[in-house]
This record gives C-alpha cells, structure tokens and sequence, in this order.
C-alpha cells in the first residue's frame, strides 16, 4: 500500500501528518516514510535514528566535445527548452535547462554530445525501530525538482517488498513536482486547515487528484481556526474526512522543536488511530 | 522604481498575509504580484476585479496522427519519460507524463506527429481594493513551465509599473527553491525573508537564503509568529546576525492572522491599531533598505 500525503498550500501540516502517521504506525507494522518534498525536506527533523545509507543522486546532461563536433546546428535545433546554444564555433551547454530527454545527443550526427552525470541532490536512508526513513534535498541552485523525486521513489521500490506500507510526503502545489510524487500513490490524503487560504487550495488539489483519478480523503489540521466552509464543501462535494488534528499552542510549540504530537497529545493520538483503522480497513480489501 | 520580493522557503510562515499587507500600506504606490502561481492566494486578501484575463502558452505537446501512424514503435523507444502508450492498439501521449522534448517528433519516419503548443494557465490584470493594479496568474494542473508564467507575471507588472511611474513592485514569490522561486527572484531588487521560529522554518530559511546569495540580492527578515518559540528566534537572530541579513523585527502568534484571513482583510486592516502597527513600522524599514536610504 502507498500513500501520498499532499496539501495545495504549503504550511497547511503535511510533514507533520506524515511524520506522526508513519511513527504511530510503525509501532505495529514495518512502515518506510519518503519525503518527497525536495526542495524544502523537513520531515528528517522529526525522525532521529541511525543512517543506513547515503548516496549522492545525478541527472544525466550532455556534455559538449569540441573535436568531434562539426557545428551542423542540429543539436540547438532540436532541444525544445533552449538548453543548447551555439556563441561562434562554440556550442554551450545549460545543464539547468536540460531536462535530460537525450534527443541532441542520440541525434547528434557524430557523437559530440555524450551524457554524462551531474549532481542534482542526495539521498539519505534512515532505520529507527520499525520505521525506515528516506528523504532526498535538492542542491541549491538547481531547478528541476522532477528527476529527483522519481529516483528517490525508485530507490524506495527497489529497496523494499510490495506488502510494506509506503508513505510520501509530497511537495505542496498542483504542478509537475505534486504529480510525480502522487502519481504512483494508492491513496492519496489531502491535509488542509478550515481556513480561506486551506479551503482556495484544497480546491485546487481535489481538481489535481480528480484529473490523476485519484482515490483521495482528507485530513483537516488546526480544527477549531477559522470557519466552517471547508467542511461544508467536503460534506457538498462527497468527500469523507478521515480526521481533525485539533489547533492548539501546545501543539504549535511542541512541532516548532521539531517533536513528535502523538505520544504528548491524546487528541492526536485519537485521531492517528482512526486513520489507522481506516488503513487497515483498506488493506484487508486490497488484499481479498 | 524597486521590485521587492517575499519569500520564505516554508509554506504557512505568513508570505502572503505579510505581503498583501505591505500591499495595502504601499496603496497605489504599488503594483501587486503574485507568483505563487501554483497555489495562488493573494487574491483573498486583495479582491481584485480580474478585469483582464488571457490565456498564457509555453511548451509544446506532440500529437500523434493515427490515420499516418505505422505502429513502428519508434517514437515509444526514445521517450525518456514513458508518457507514450499503446491504447486500444493505437500510439497516444501521456499529456501528465510529457515533457515537451519533441524527441518523438523528430524521429517519426512518417511525420505522423505534430507539435502543438500548450495553453498551461491564465494570466490576470486586475485592480484591487486599494485602487492599485495587480498581476496574477493561474497555473493549469500538472502543467509544466510553472518558472515561465512567473516569469511573465513580473515582467507585465514591470511594463505597468514603468508606465504608471510607480515605486514599488511587490511579489508574493512561491514556497521552495526551485524554478518557480528562480524565477520569481530574477530581477528582483530586495528580498524579504518571511520565517516562523520552528525547526523547519530555520532549516527552510536557511536553504532559501542559500538561493537569494546566489543572486547577491540584498535581504531583510521579518520573524513571524515570533513568541511561539523564544529560542528558535534567537537562533534565527544569530543567523541573521552572522549572514548580515537585517532584521526588521518580529511579529506575534495571534489568532487575529486567521480571523483577518476569514473576513477577506489584511492584517493592518483587521487590527490596525495592534500588529497591524508593526507592519506598518517594518514596511516604513524595508522601503529604506530597498532604496538604499539607511
């Protein structure tokens, strides 16, 4: 079973549903957590334990070899994203443009643009109990968050057995970065906060997972702010809440030290355990 | 004419609440823009009037002519992204897995595929309740180019600030460091760091600063939400301190910020005589530094 954990607006308490879904699950079972969001991971800073494994993570990119080249253009013809120039008789190369879809250099007439590897971020691979924890970061500078996310859920596939429960925190928003983290995803639990900025933003998320045909609930985080629109609009639109994580300073203050809720707030705790029924309810169909 | 942006690396740190209400303090001084294109929510706090709306293309899609096609396989074989497909024994594309490289295109020995160029969103002119123009755009979803409409939306606020002589450009950047926020950072003249003392709001305000130090653009930080953790803001203080960001002060963590958002206010109109002052002060600081005037 995978599960996505995904929110159209950032902030809204992604990381922090996954970070104690996956503990409060691997109490009972093998649970491998991802953190999908690249570009800004944060769910490491709840999870402590011992690295099992590190790797640096590449793109491949072409690389430009001045004695073979015969300047015929075609390369800078071809390339759809401007990665690809010619200044003189030189031909320049924007790794930060490429999206590595090799067509200058299966094409290049006489090999002059072979792939080679450029570092795009690392990969880090955590054991503590029952849980494994798998995060990849971005390298500052680099732009195309895509690549990364697809090779940190290859790495999760190769390294663990069907029957595992997966869970990815996603990156926020509605474009390519959300759609490779969720596309390969069972279910898909969208968190929002019963505000206007949480409501605006589930919208959108639900139009994403209604276009991927998702399977998708969602999660409410800080019950109790604001008002009673996105309740409304999940009880118009038929889709089922699956749990409220209460909004309180205890909470707030307990997250901003980067700590775990469930085994300091009951409340918490209450609602974990309903999605965990629901979980469980879900395998066992799965499975029949 | 300055162009300052907003950004904060972590979602729901207060970039919006903050530069919707540098927006009303600024008034008609100031064109708004917001460049979180994915999940764009200035609008709630602004209300503009959307009076402008076109449709935005960037990136090309190929299409395959079945009636041409000779089931060659050729262009499934160099897809790097798997987005072709035998459906019903016909060759189709995977619009959500599709890059756009039109590597497909150019191997086809038939020409049996076409490249066509994507409407990816809508971008809006508006004016909203201060009487000031705004610019902001909607992003289709799982389109691709997101770093291109951003990059529209401030170069149309930049056309329209030159032509209405105003002094401020303020954008509401988006969450991360990736193209979007490259994007929305391009340019730019001054940066305003939106942080919240948590460990994930250091962690993400150090990586974003990383990012603004790349492109030498001078910062200032504003330290929502500020007693919520007295000594994660003193950490965020020394960092600030050792960068030599300035630091234009904090803010509290106040239901007011939610309550604001739920009557369609900005902050320095739903309590203006409390935090909304603060605002107000930190806005009369960022305008010094964006100008250069200490």
């Amino acid at each position: 079973m995978k599960i996505a954990i995904a929110s159209g607006k950032g902030g809204t308490g992604k990381t922090t549903l996954a970070t104690n879904l996956a503990a409060y699950l691997s109490s009972s079972r093998q649970v491998v957590l991802t953190d999908l969001d690249v570009e800004e991971p944060n769910s490491g800073i709840f999870i402590e334990g011992e690295t099992f494994h590190e790797e640096k993570m590449y793109v491949k990119v072409p690389e430009w070899q001045e004695d073979k080249c015969t300047l015929c253009g075609e390369c800078r013809q071809i390339c759809n994203f401007n990665a690809i120039t010619q200044i003189m008789d030189e031909i320049l190369v924007f790794p930060k443009l490429c999206h590595s879809c090799f067509a200058c250099s299966e094409l290049c007439p006489v090999e002059a643009l072979p792939m080679v590897d450029k570092e795009m971020g690392q990969l880090r691979h955590i054991k503590e109990n029952g849980l494994d924890f798998v995060e990849s970061k971005l390298n500052i500078g680099e732009e195309q968050a895509v690549p990364l996310i697809s090779q940190t859920i290859e790495y999760v596939d190769e390294n663990f057995d069907k029957p595992i429960l997966k869970i990815y925190d996603s990156p926020p928003g509605t474009s390519c970065p959300v759609i490779e983290a969720t596309k390969a995803a069972d279910l898909v639990f969208l968190v929002t906060e019963p505000t206007p900025f949480g409501l605006h933003d589930l919208k959108l998320s639900v139009d994403t997972m209604q276009k991927l045909e998702k399977d998708f609930y969602v999660i409410v985080n800080r019950d109790g702010i604001g008002n009673q629109d996105v309740y409304q609009y999940c009880q118009d639109e038929n889709i089922e809440i699956l749990a409220r994580i209460p909004d309180s300073r205890q909470i707030a203050e307990l997250y901003s030290n980067g700590k775990l809720l469930f085994e300091q707030v009951a409340e918490v705790e209450q609602e974990l355990k309903k999605v965990e029924k629901f979980i469980t309810e879900r395998t066992k169909r799965g499975e029949q | 004419m300055k162009e300052i942006v907003i950004i904060s690396g972590k979602g729901g740190a207060g970039k919006t609440s903050i530069a919707a209400s540098l927006g009303m303090l600024a008034g008609q001084e100031a064109i708004l823009a917001d460049c979180d294109v994915d999940a764009a929510d200035m609008h709630l706090l602004m209300q503009p009037d959307f009076a402008h709306s076109e449709d935005f293309y960037s990136g090309e899609l190929p299409e395959i002519d079945h009636e041409k096609c000779i089931n060659c396989n050729r262009c499934a074989e160099v897809c790097r992204f798997d987005a072709i497909e035998v459906i019903d024994g016909k060759y189709e594309v995977l619009p959500l897995e599709c890059e756009g490289c039109s590597y497909c295109y150019h191997v086809c020995p038939i020409d049996a595929i076409t490249m066509i160029e994507q409407n990816i969103g809508q971008l809006y002119r508006s004016t909203v309740k201060t009487g000031s123009p705004m610019m902001h755009a909607r992003l289709d979803i799982g389109a691709e180019n997101s770093g291109k409409l951003v990059a529209k939306v401030k170069q149309e606020a930049n056309k329209i600030a030159e032509e209405k002589g105003l002094d401020w450009i303020l954008v509401d950047g988006s969450p991360g460091i990736g193209c979007p926020v490259v994007s929305s950072l391009s340019g730019a003249d001054f940066v305003v760091l939106v942080t919240e003392p948590t460990s994930s709001g250091i962690h993400d305000l150090k990586r974003v600063y990383e990012l603004v130090k790349k492109f030498k653009i001078p910062a200032g930080c504003i330290i929502n939400k500020a007693d919520l953790n007295p000594g994660k803001t003193e950490e965020i203080m020394e960092f600030l301190k050792e960068k030599g960001i300035e630091y234009f002060g904090d803010l509290p963590y106040d239901k007011n910020f939610t309550k604001s958002m739920t009557a369609g206010q900005t902050i320095v109109e739903f309590d203006e005589k409390g935090v909304g002052k603060k605002v107000e002060k930190y806005w009369n600081k960022i305008k010094k530094s964006a100008t250069g005037k200490h």
